[in-house]
């Protein structure tokens, strides 16, 4: 019996507490206050706002929100921030430049209602910052200032018209060099599909080696000329022409920190 | 009419010439190949209860492993007579033939598939038989296979053998089966079954501007993947011993050779020399040097011999040209193949391993690279873009003390990378006939051609036992 007693206190104690946590909980849109209650008696019905909400609540400047309402037992309804007089039961688009408040009165013959929703407006991120200021980077040098070497196949001698560009190209490494102290550059040297792929490796190695030993006697400091061969692994074009079997038989720069 | 004969002069001459040419072919190719296969009549294994859904493929594997030997020719299964035997007690004696009427053919006796004759008479006319079931046994699969000689009437005596197989109840274990008594049958016409044997290759499967290296089965089962660098790694070589793994890889920059152990997989050491390439490598037939190609000296990538952990660097060719891919003689040990542009377009020479006795073997014509040791150490197959335009290779094999040769695929895509199968009958190149570059391998008279590959750029083939 006595058993029973503290089970059933126990049992209502978690109930309070229950209802307690249920009190808690904020109300899902902001209830209106309860509308003042002014001599009923003889008139006609007071007016009841059923709803009035915002969707969405929150916008970013330059969206809008839609008001929508209910009201019931109105003689005249009323919603301020410039909308003005409204039907009983509605609804309105609004893009409120800042956080704003749209406060609703209905008149009714038995009595007023009242009811607010706020809009809440955020500004949008600011666009992202400019990129950085240009300042040619040793990938843009080398691709403004260095051209690359072309070769007939099976070839790795120099042909005479890379001779000029190769002149070219070794003043405007020096310059790089001067600009980028730590900066070493890669002479790969490629072949067309053609050859053999194994040959195509000692092929390349041969191309960019012809082309070192040009540019190291017009001054170019040789410990920062570094060849490899691609041979034919890396083609800059797929295609069995003899325009993209030219443009694969070259060496090509790479500049590398 | 001077003209007209002296033209017939030179068709003459011309027709002459190429009468020798394909009489030489046919002869190295004749050597190779065996000449004519003999028929022989493969019925589908039956197989009940857990046993069943590896008949399939064990039949489809048993039937393409007689067929890729070129030792015998299957017969055509459409032809067979419906009740083959499943076993050894199933066979009839061959009843005699009934007296023929008068006037009429004598009846050809017929037991629906159980007397040997009905597999020797047409329309199958095979010289051999081989039959069997697969059944579940404990848990394994057990496949009972046999083989009778057709035209022997004693049953007793027409058994060339009958064996039990075991092996475990997967797809796999049904393939294994199947190479197994397929080795069987082949091994009673001096043949060396393929069976067990290895295709190291270079596939861009994994990603377009990437190649690394894999592993299969020699008829493109089992496809697998050995390097992980995302990079080109390439040029692949096997050691003799099949325990290491040498090739070329970008995966540090500039071209460089890595060895991997192909027991452990980790890598082992190689000190590569101070060059900016260092490639093409390559085994000694005793497996302790490597030989590859480096540009050590500053110009020109040459011949050269380390260790197999890379010391003891030693200059093999000495030469103002590129010389790539050395090959060491399997049965001598002493002669090497090599590529050499020091006479104008790359052919294919041979050197003494210390570098002396350099000879070019091809004659000059066209481009000419990949030579690979048939394992008798006498024949090379090579690639030449003799009679083509530069890129259109085509594979040939050239009897290397002769100087014969023969051409064994006639011009469809480019093929490359010859490498011989451990019987000596077989080839695996990669050719581009599709659109893309697959894998084949075909026999040495360039019969039973098979795709091995299908996903992705295979290339570079090695195939070892």
């Amino acid at each position: 019996m006595k058993q029973g007693t503290v089970a059933t206190l126990v049992l209502m104690g978690g109930l309070v507490l229950f209802a307690a946590g249920c009190k808690k909980k904020p109300p899902v849109t902001s209830a209106p206050p309860p509308p003042p209650v002014t001599g009923t008696t003889g008139r006609g019905p007071a007016a009841v706002i059923n709803s009035f909400t915002a969707e969405p609540s929150t916008i970013v400047r330059g969206e809008s929100s839609t008001l929508r309402w209910s009201v019931a037992n109105a003689t005249e309804v009323t919603i301020d921030n410039g909308i003005g007089t409204v039907p009983a039961t509605g609804s309105r688009q609004v893009n409120p430049a800042q956080t704003a408040t749209y406060r609703m009165t209905a008149k009714g013959s038995g009595g007023d209602a009242i009811a607010a929703v706020t809009v809440a407006v955020t500004t949008p991120p600011p666009p992202p910052p400019p990129k950085a200021a240009p300042k040619a980077s040793l990938d843009e040098r080398m691709r403004t200032a260095v051209q690359d070497v072309f070769f007939d196949y099976d070839k790795s001698e120099v042909r005479e018209d890379a001779r000029a560009t190769l002149q070219r190209n070794a003043d405007a490494i020096k310059g790089i060099f001067n600009d980028f102290p730590s900066a070493v550059i890669s002479l790969e040297g490629h072949c067309d599909e053609r050859g053999s792929a194994e040959y195509n490796l000692g092929l390349g190695d041969r191309r960019s080696t012809s082309v070192r030993e040009f540019l190291i006697q017009l001054g170019v400091p040789e410990q920062r000329l570094k060849p490899i061969s691609y041979g034919k692994e890396r083609p800059f074009c797929t295609e069995a022409t003899e325009r993209c079997y030219q443009e694969n038989r070259r060496v090509h720069f790479v500049g590398v920190q | 009419m001077k003209k007209l004969v002296s033209f017939l002069t030179i068709a003459v001459v011309a027709l002459a010439a190429v009468a020798a040419w394909s009489q030489s072919r046919s002869d190295i190719v004749l050597k190779l190949s065996g000449g004519t296969a003999r028929k022989i009549a493969l019925p589908d294994f039956r197989a009940a209860g857990a046993a069943a859904p590896f008949a399939a493929v064990f039949n489809q594997t048993v039937f393409a492993d007689i067929q890729q030997s070129g030792l015998l020719e299957p017969a055509a299964k459409s032809f067979y007579p419906l009740n083959p035997p499943q076993q050894e007690s199933d066979l009839r004696a061959t009843p005699e033939p009934r007296p023929a009427r008068r006037g009429a053919e004598p009846e050809t006796p017929n037991c629906g598939g159980l007397c040997l004759s009905d597999w020797a008479n047409p329309p199958v006319e095979a010289a051999y038989l081989g039959f069997g079931y697969l059944a579940e046994q404990g848990g394994q699969l057990v496949a009972f296979g046999h083989l009778f000689t057709t035209s022997v009437t004693d049953i007793a005596s027409a058994k060339a053998f009958r064996k039990l197989y075991n092996a475990p109840m997967t797809e796999e274990g049904a393939r294994r089966l199947a190479h197994e008594y397929a080795a069987d049958i082949l091994k009673q016409f001096g043949g060396q079954s393929l069976a067990g044997s290895k295709i190291y290759f270079v596939s861009d499967r994994g990603g377009k501007g990437t190649k690394e290296l894999w592993t299969m089965d020699f008829d493109g089962a089992n496809q697998r993947q050995l390097t992980k660098f995302g990079s080109v790694s390439t040029m692949p070589a096997v050691s003799p011993d099949h325990n290491r793994l040498a090739f070329t890889t970008f995966a540090k920059g500039q071209p460089q050779i890595m060895v991997m152990s192909l027991e452990t997989f980790r890598y082992l050491p190689f000190l590569n020399p101070q060059a900016s390439l260092n490639a093409t490598p390559s085994f000694t037939t005793d497996g302790s040097q490597i030989l590859f190609s480096s540009t050590l000296d500053g110009r020109y990538t040459q011949i050269y011999s380390a260790n197999s952990d890379g010391t003891g660097v030693r200059r093999l060719s000495n030469n103002r040209a590129i010389e790539m891919e050395p090959k060491v003689n399997p049965k001598t040990g002493q002669d090497v193949l090599f590529v050499s542009g020091r006479g104008g377009f790359q052919q294919i020479y041979r050197m003494n391993l210390d570098g002396a006795g350099v000879e070019r073997l091809t004659d000059g014509s066209g481009e000419a690279a990949n030579p690979a040791w048939h394992p008798d150490g006498q024949i090379m197959a090579f690639k030449w873009t003799r009679g083509y335009a530069p890129g259109n290779w085509n594979i040939f094999i050239m009897d290397v003390a002769s100087r014969e040769t023969a051409q064994l695929t006639q011009g469809a895509g480019r093929n490359e990378n010859p490498s011989w199968a451990p019987d000596g009958r077989h080839i695996v190149f990669s050719s581009n006939r599709s659109g893309s570059f697959q894998l084949y391998s075909m026999l040495v008279d360039g019969t039973e051609l098979r795709q091995l590959t299908r996903t992705g750029n295979n290339t570079m083939p090695v195939w070892i036992k």
